[in-house]
């Protein structure tokens, strides 16, 4: 499989805090010393890619980094070091300001997570849905509202809707605008930031289903974000787990489900309600250790994990391989099933 | 069963609107005993907030109780007088509300609001309020809790404000908890670990818990009966197990189908066709699922049928779903 979006190397850090006081820093920069301010690593040396048709889920805690590292390889902020290629053609290097009008911008597009509030409450679902096409393909008049009204009937947004106003719609209706809107300039990677979290259950089926019937159509590939993990499992065939900044563990979706190799995927799934049996007592316990200049050597996890040495606190585990699946954890072999290491 | 510490009895309440009469509530009857816990779980708009907004007499002023009781032990709510409501509330009732951040107070400390209710409901002194509020941030596990008091909600992460609530919650002891969507926009492993503590609390005081949420696997995990409501009426009301088994309402199938922890794949998911209702049409049919309900018959044209005193797997339908033998697919039938 030839990669559609290859990230290497990705990192973002933002500045935290005034670290020294305004007035020591302003007569360090007089005398030209160096700015040395304690900065958030949101997203620490992270590469990864997504192939042509694939669906890679990207799972995490709030406050992971998820977000920033989705806009990040959206393009809509800067990457602080890495390379972000859309094929072969690197895009780290254009500011993110020159990238909203480059020709490559159609072809990532995103889906918020509630349409109802990222959708300009000024524009009528027509608007909004015309908006980018206006703007990326340069339609109008009669070439935009037939492009609006094909991508619309191909969402299943019945066609006298798109007169209304976001606080017209209800929910569902609201997520389609937001999914037709993204994929009106015909995209290769759609990135879905929860698309679903603020929708019920019955309206979540009809959404994800949408979703899987669309992406064959057009033989996209999706970035699905989201922390239900049962919705990832169903829609994504890799998936990336994330905790604070870095990719901890990674693999096919079911695999990594059943036999979570990372102590905090372990923890993870083993957080989620089931239906029909009740849950494992395999609890986190404690805050997340502080992204502000983090210590390289000492294993992001440390301090709430369950197995933690004195080895997690000296190297920080890189990611290895184990098949096609990756863990970044010293002990990730003795949580391998039997049967593969006999294999 | 020994007497229910909260046992709501046909509960109807309305709201005016500029466009008409919204009948939010209608009928609603569940009650819960004492060191049980209770799950109501609906999609939005099914009335579950307002039915505990009801028990508590917070409603909105365009709200009003048509029909119904509400007793705690020998006290009426939905009757009583202002002034022993509010003797009630924070005392014998605590409530944890769904969004912690816009809940609590912005300006004022996390201490500080825990030893405002202790002094107001706990009998606990104002010199000695400070102290007590401390240990009752330890007791609700949160770390450091003597700097943690002096904290301020925005200094805190979501599952710790959610930690502050159920402190506000449970300070003066109450003898029925409820908590409404305690656990939304929280991540899972925040929403276990809070789960597990109002459980273990629960458990340790007694309390009865009326556990408000749509997550249907969340109230399987934690309760022991689920009370499944839909447009305003309570459509079934049964043991957690007996309900995932053998749902009898084609709307709790439906909704159990529609879980994605069931299914293997997408496609294996079921839909429910339709929406919700208008609630302020006149003509809304007895059965307000009835106008989206696959096994919809002549007779659901009259009044829904009646709870049985003492039934204890309860269904509002006049065709329900057969009841099952063990091991069938719940679900195919639908």
């Amino acid at each position: 499989m030839t990669a559609l979006l290859d990230i290497a190397d990705v990192s973002k850090w933002f500045p935290a805090g005034a670290g020294p006081g305004a007035w020591a820093r302003l007569k360090r920069r007089i005398s030209g010393g160096v700015e040395t301010l304690p900065k958030v690593y949101a997203v620490d040396d992270v590469s990864f890619a997504i192939g042509k048709g694939e669906t890679v889920g990207l799972v995490g805690e709030s406050g992971c980094g998820k977000s920033t590292l989705v806009r990040a390889l959206t393009r809509l902020i800067d990457v602080s070091v890495g390379s972000v290629k859309l094929g072969s053609r690197e895009l780290a290097l254009k500011p993110a300001r020159v990238f909203a009008r480059d020709r490559d911008r159609a072809r990532i597009q995103m889906v918020f997570q509630d349409a109802g509030e990222s959708v300009n409450p000024r524009f009528t679902a027509f608007a909004a849905i015309a908006d980018p096409l206006r703007r990326l393909r340069k339609l109008r008049g009669k070439a935009l509202k037939e492009r609006v009204e094909t991508v619309a009937s191909q969402c299943g947004l019945p066609l006298q809707l798109l007169s209304r106003f976001p606080h017209q719609l209800s929910g569902g209706q609201r997520a389609r605008v937001g999914i037709a809107r993204a994929i009106a300039v015909e995209p290769d990677l759609l990135v879905l930031d929860e698309p679903t979290a603020a929708l019920d259950v019955s309206v979540q089926v009809i959404v994800l289903q949408l979703l899987q019937r669309l992406k064959r159509e057009f033989d996209m590939s999706y970035l699905f974000v989201s922390h239900d993990l049962s919705v990832v499992r169903l829609l994504c065939d890799r998936v990336l787990v994330m905790y604070l900044g870095k990719i901890v563990e990674s693999g096919p979706a079911a695999e990594v489900f059943e036999h979570p190799l990372h102590p905090y995927t372990q923890a993870l799934v083993a957080a989620v309600p089931r239906l029909h049996e009740s849950g494992s007592r395999l609890r986190l316990t404690g805050e997340p250790r502080s992204p502000i200049d983090p210590d390289p050597n000492v294993c992001r996890f440390y301090g709430r994990c369950p197995h933690g040495t004195d080895a997690c606190k000296l190297t920080m585990p890189a990611l290895r391989a184990f098949g096609d699946r990756q863990v970044a954890c010293h002990f990730a072999e003795s949580f391998l099933p039997q049967a593969r290491i006999a294999s | 069963m020994t007497a229910p510490a909260l046992s709501v009895e046909g509960l109807s309440v309305e709201f005016r609107t500029r466009s008409g009469v919204v009948r939010a509530l209608e009928n609603v009857s569940l009650s819960v005993a004492k060191g049980e816990t209770v799950a109501l779980v609906g999609e939005s708009g099914s009335g579950k907030s307002v039915t505990a907004y009801a028990v508590m007499g917070i409603l909105d002023p365009a709200g009003r109780i048509a029909a119904g009781r509400a007793m705690l032990g020998d006290l009426d709510l939905l009757s009583a007088e202002p002034k022993e409501l509010a003797q009630v509330r924070g005392r014998k009732i605590g409530m944890i509300f769904q969004n912690p951040r816009t809940a609590l107070n912005p300006i004022r400390t996390v201490g500080r609001q825990i030893a405002d209710v202790l002094i107001r409901h706990g009998n606990v002194s104002r010199r000695a309020a400070p102290a007590h509020a401390v240990e009752m941030l330890r007791a609700v596990g949160i770390t450091d809790p003597a700097r943690r008091a002096k904290a301020y909600p925005f200094e805190m992460s979501g599952g710790m404000c959610q930690r502050v609530m159920i402190a506000i919650a449970l300070a003066a002891k109450p003898s029925l908890l409820i908590a409404d969507e305690p656990t939304t926009g929280l991540d899972v492993t925040t929403q276990a670990v809070i789960m597990d503590l109002i459980n273990d609390l629960a458990k340790e005081l007694g309390m009865a818990t009326i556990f408000i949420t749509h997550d249907l696997a969340l109230a399987g995990q934690r309760s022991a009966r689920i009370v499944v409501m839909h447009a305003g009426h309570v459509v079934e009301n049964a043991p957690t197990a007996d309900l995932f088994s053998n749902p009898r309402h084609p709307y709790t199938a439906e909704l159990i189908a529609a879980t994605p922890d069931s299914a293997a794949s997408l496609d294996e998911l079921a839909s429910i066709p339709g929406s919700l209702p208008d609630l302020r049409r006149a003509d809304l049919p007895p059965c307000r699922y009835s106008e989206r309900c696959p096994r919809k018959i002549a007779a659901c044209a009259q009044p829904l049928p009646l709870a049985a005193p003492d039934a204890s797997h309860f269904v509002a339908c006049w065709n329900p779903l057969p009841e099952q033998t063990l091991g069938a697919p719940a679900v195919s039938a639908a």
